[in-house]
């Protein structure tokens, strides 16, 4: 059951609690019989209203929801096997990523992905999901294995961005980005990339090079926070400001289709990854699989020319060609 | 495109005088020039515009520029105080550039180079897509000629206005010097003053050598990013060129007046 209501959900809550107590009954009267199909259809009709036309900026709040599934969700739920690797061998391990080795649906391969904490203790710990280099060379040294041992790789997006700390600056946090775009656009096996919640920058981009990438509906990916574009070009992180930037920023599944920047949306249940996590999580798991045939039909090579091909045409439409020359001062 | 004259030309209302961002002082604007833009009290290497660069690194008359006709479109249709599409106007009135990045082959004492030049004075050198496919298309004429890769950057990072467009040129640059290295082609990053953000975690770090100029600002997050995060104080020093070579970052801190002998030299020992 939900744990954690946005303002735009409240309406949701008292709904949901008498559900929940009518549902706990082990036998139930007629008169709760009936009540439960009257809840359950005023609760449909709510999430209509409400998840039926969201804005920018509640898909963004959305997608950064403590009940929204996470990385460690999605494996548990849809690898069989899922042994979990760990470290970086030049520093440590980072547990803002986790990855390591899985079986989905018969078939292995590597999984890796960024990790938030639900407790605060575990928040803490995973450090809310922001990863320093040690955590971008761990993906690294998972992704060359797969690549040694011919294993697809599937990583899931969900990170406000890379953390910018001392100590991540001290140890090269550019460096250990920059490195993952250059070895993930040429890696040899095939790589799935699937945006399950916050797709924050840079560091989301460092384990977002694929053949595939794939986006929830109610994620979402962007070059800056919504908050730090308002920040830095009005000087305030009000949430109308916020709300704005999500807007002009472009940062929905739909938006990143549009601009063809993710080649696909997996949609979520009508209310939402977090409040119907299994159901979520069993359509990512039917994309992945969808997927992942596609791309084990296709030779390397011709798989690596896709990936560049790909790469190479994102922000033409943003570029013009202009006839007269302009002579430098 | 052939830039006939790279010199910097006393321009009218521009005042014999400078300041040095740095220790403050005034300095006499001839002989700051005469010392390639380092200020003669404190060394700080002031910022350079695209041609006072050109100038000092490439042999004269030698520079070739690739792909000026490209400019931004305003794709997102992004308006904030002004539209982006102004912003663009008004960079291009200020610098004389159509874009952020100047792209080009020159030699570099004898030796035949291809270049990619930061402009900051350009919305801060932000990388949207044109910067982006400027810096790609060099790289891949570097790969057809078999050509050397030089980049000078000064950037504060991606281009916000463009969103996650210009997020993904970090990856299209990435990916085209992937290639570059995969065909056995050196590529030197030369880092100055300023290299944060998207430019840093892309094309900035990725040199088979990285070079800065000293005291450059180098990183991935701002320093008021950093500080807003911790809420501390930075050190003195941090983030800086020669915090950076302490930390295993980068190969080289070379003074402005030894960059170009510097480079050459690197070059012949990769490529002799």
């Amino acid at each position: 059951m939900q744990t954690t209501y946005l303002d735009f959900e409240k309406p949701l809550m008292e709904l949901d609690k008498r559900l929940d107590v009518l549902r706990r009954l082990g036998t139930r009267s007629p008169t709760e019989e009936a009540e439960l199909c009257r809840l359950q259809e005023q609760c449909r009709q709510l999430e209509a209203a409400i998840y039926g036309t969201l804005s920018p900026w509640q898909r963004v709040q959305l997608s950064r929801h403590a009940d929204r599934p996470y990385t460690l969700d999605y494996i548990a739920a849809l690898c069989s096997e899922f042994v979990e690797l760990h470290g970086d061998r030049c520093f440590a391990d980072d547990p803002a990523i986790v990855g390591g080795l899985a079986r989905f649906r018969g078939r292995p391969l590597v999984v890796v992905g960024h990790q938030r904490g639900r407790t605060v203790a575990e928040k803490v710990r995973r450090n809310f999901g922001m990863p320093r280099p040690e955590g971008y060379r761990k993906a690294l040294r998972l992704f060359h294995l797969a690549e040694r041992f011919r294993r697809p790789v599937v990583t899931f997006i969900d990170t406000q961005g890379a953390y910018p700390g001392i100590d991540a600056e001290e140890r090269g946090q550019a460096e250990a980005i920059a490195r993952n775009l250059r070895e993930m656009a040429g890696l040899r096996t095939p790589i799935i990339v699937v945006v399950v919640g916050e797709g924050g920058s840079g560091g989301a981009l460092a384990l977002g090079i694929g053949d595939r990438v794939l986006m929830q509906e109610n994620a979402c990916y962007s070059v800056i926070t919504p908050e730090g574009c308002a920040a830095i070009l009005y000087g305030e992180r009000t949430p109308e400001r916020a709300a704005w930037a999500a807007e002009a920023l472009r940062v929905t599944a739909a938006d990143l289709l549009a601009l063809g920047v993710i080649d696909s949306v997996i949609p979520e249940p009508l209310g939402g990854a977090h409040r119907y996590p299994e159901a979520a999580i069993a359509l990512v798991g039917d994309a992945i699989a969808q997927h992942l045939e596609e791309l084990a039909a296709l030779p390397l090579d011709e798989l690596l020319a896709r990936r560049l091909a790909k790469f190479r045409r994102m922000g033409e439409q943003a570029i013009a060609e202009e006839d007269e020359e302009m002579e430098m001062r | 495109m052939a830039v006939r004259a790279i010199r910097h030309v006393q321009e009218e209302g521009e005042s014999i005088w400078l300041k040095c961002g740095t220790c403050q002082e005034i300095l006499f604007r001839k002989e700051v020039e005469r010392r390639l833009f380092v200020c003669p009290k404190c060394g700080a290497h002031l910022r350079l515009t695209v041609e006072q660069r050109l100038f000092m690194v490439v042999d004269r008359g030698s520079f070739v520029e690739h792909d000026s006709t490209l400019s931004s479109r305003d794709a997102l249709g992004f308006t904030d105080r002004k539209p982006y599409a102004m912003r663009l106007a008004e960079a291009r009135c200020k610098t004389g550039h159509r874009e952020g990045v100047i792209c080009g082959t020159a030699t570099v004492q004898g030796r035949r180079v291809a270049l990619g030049v930061f402009d900051f004075a350009f919305l801060g050198g932000s990388m949207g897509a044109v910067v982006g496919e400027k810096l790609t298309r060099i790289i891949e004429h570097a790969l057809a000629e078999r050509l050397p890769v030089i980049f000078f950057a000064a950037s504060g990072g991606a281009r916000m206005q463009e969103g996650v467009l210009s997020l993904m040129q970090m990856a299209k640059v990435s990916m085209a010097l992937g290639r570059l290295r995969a065909a056995g082609l050196p590529y030197l990053s030369v880092l100055t003053d300023p290299t944060t953000g998207g430019v840093a975690a892309s094309l900035g770090m990725l040199g088979d050598i990285n070079l800065a100029e000293p005291q450059a600002l180098i990183g991935f997050a701002g320093p008021r990013v950093i500080e807003q995060t911790i809420r501390e104080k930075l050190p003195p020093g941090f983030q800086r060129a020669e915090f950076l070579l302490e930390h295993g970052m980068i190969d080289l801190v070379v003074e402005r007046k030894d960059l170009r002998r510097v480079l050459s030299q690197l070059l012949g020992l990769l490529c002799d």
